[in-house]
């Protein structure tokens, strides 16, 4: 009676295992990374092609930085983003960020697309790219 | 298992101290290690700054179907127009003289006064009661006074709405993208349940520019300027003018001055 008890303990626990870890081993493969671009004749005209902070940071980091321009520069008035080389940029998604990715369906689309993510950001701020169309 | 009152409390006791452990013992995996580099505290360089900032309207210089000042407001800052009266979302719109100060007119009153549209903006109050009633804090006031809209944090409850004596704010029942005649890239749009009201054009005194209104009046009977400084042009004019603001005794403070 015991040993019964604990295979049926043994079989829950393997159907749980095997439920929860299943978007992992069945979507493995199926879906490449998506590769960003970062052809647009903006960036190919830059001496130096660095992004406000470097690109590991900014890969990671974006949307705390974009929130905290955000804050910062509506309601602090606080408009200039001094890097850590001590460049400085102007906190604006359409004036800054979007001026050199002006690919914005090569660029950030593909990876947002791919992770799932859906940011407000362009219900109300405007892609020029798609303006001039 | 059956608990005894003894191991029952000395569950709940080592639960109650876990939660007065200091945040040093907070693993390092749980830390946020993200640092935003410090020091953003300046500002654009050329950008326009002010104790107050407050306007006048020179009412024997506005004509009555003039619309410049509305027009180039609207295109600037995108405003849609969703050809409903209703749901009409305004950052300056004209009205009668009568409906803009009841009580400042009688039976008497000359033609030329009936006859005045005098163009209304939100007053930038002192004391705003918009401020006050806004539940997420999206609607602030500036240390220079403007009363500043931040779009991220409005959840369309509309209280700004209900109490503004002005109506100067609008809601947008509505995606207002299809409805906006050109898209001027460099501000944002709007999107559907954000209020919306003049902004006293922050973002073009950020830049060094005068508002949009007082640049686009051809009559020149817009006056922008620091009612802080006694100085300064706007003093100039409510010092030697006649000057009326819209419903001065509900105590809320209003930065426009309609110079009669």
């Amino acid at each position: 009676m015991k040993q019964h008890k604990w295979g049926l303990i043994l079989l829950g626990l393997a159907i749980f295992a095997i439920a929860v870890t299943f978007p992992f081993w069945y979507g493995k493969g199926k879906t490449a990374p998506p590769v960003l671009s970062l052809e647009t004749p903006e960036i190919a005209g830059l001496a130096d092609k660095k992004c406000v902070e470097d690109a590991v940071f900014m890969r990671a980091n974006h949307m705390k930085m974009l929130q905290a321009w955000r804050d910062e520069a509506v309601r602090e008035g606080k408009r200039v983003y001094t890097a850590n080389d001590g460049r400085t940029f102007e906190k604006s998604l359409t004036g800054s960020c979007l001026q050199c990715h002006s690919n914005k369906e090569h660029f950030c689309d593909r990876c947002h697309h791919y992770v799932g993510a859906a940011p407000s950001c362009f219900d109300c701020h405007i892609v020029p790219a798609e303006v001039k169309k | 298992m059956t608990s005894s009152r003894r191991d029952f409390l000395k569950i709940a006791g080592a639960s109650a101290l876990t939660m007065m452990t200091p945040a040093i013992f907070v693993p390092a995996w749980a830390k946020d290690v993200i640092v935003i580099p410090p020091g953003q505290g300046l500002a654009l360089k050329k950008a326009l700054a002010a104790g107050r900032w407050a306007m006048t309207v020179d009412l024997t210089k506005c004509t009555a179907d003039c619309t410049d000042c509305i027009a180039a407001c609207h295109a600037i800052h995108n405003v849609p127009d969703f050809g409903n009266p209703k749901d009409e979302i305004k950052w300056i719109w004209k009205e009668s003289f009568a409906s803009v100060f009841p009580g400042e007119q009688n039976a008497y009153s000359g033609e030329k006064l009936q006859k005045l549209r005098p163009p209304v903006f939100c007053n930038n109050c002192e004391n705003p009661p918009c401020v006050r009633v806004c539940p997420t804090g999206a609607t602030f006031q500036r240390p220079d006074g403007i009363v500043m809209m931040d779009y991220h944090r409005c959840i369309g409850c509309r209280l700004c709405m209900a109490a503004c004596p002005y109506g100067a704010r609008s809601m947008n029942y509505r995606d207002p993208r299809p409805c906006i005649a050109k898209i001027n890239p460099d501000f944002p749009t709007r999107s559907k349940g954000v209020v919306e009201k003049c902004n006293f054009c922050e973002e073009r005194l950020a830049k060094g520019t005068l508002p949009a209104c007082v640049e686009a009046c051809r009559q020149k009977a817009l006056t922008f300027g620091d009612a802080e400084n006694p100085r300064s042009e706007i003093r100039r004019l409510l010092k030697t003018r006649f000057s009326l603001q819209r419903r001065v005794h509900l105590g809320t403070g209003p930065q426009i001055y309609y110079l009669l």
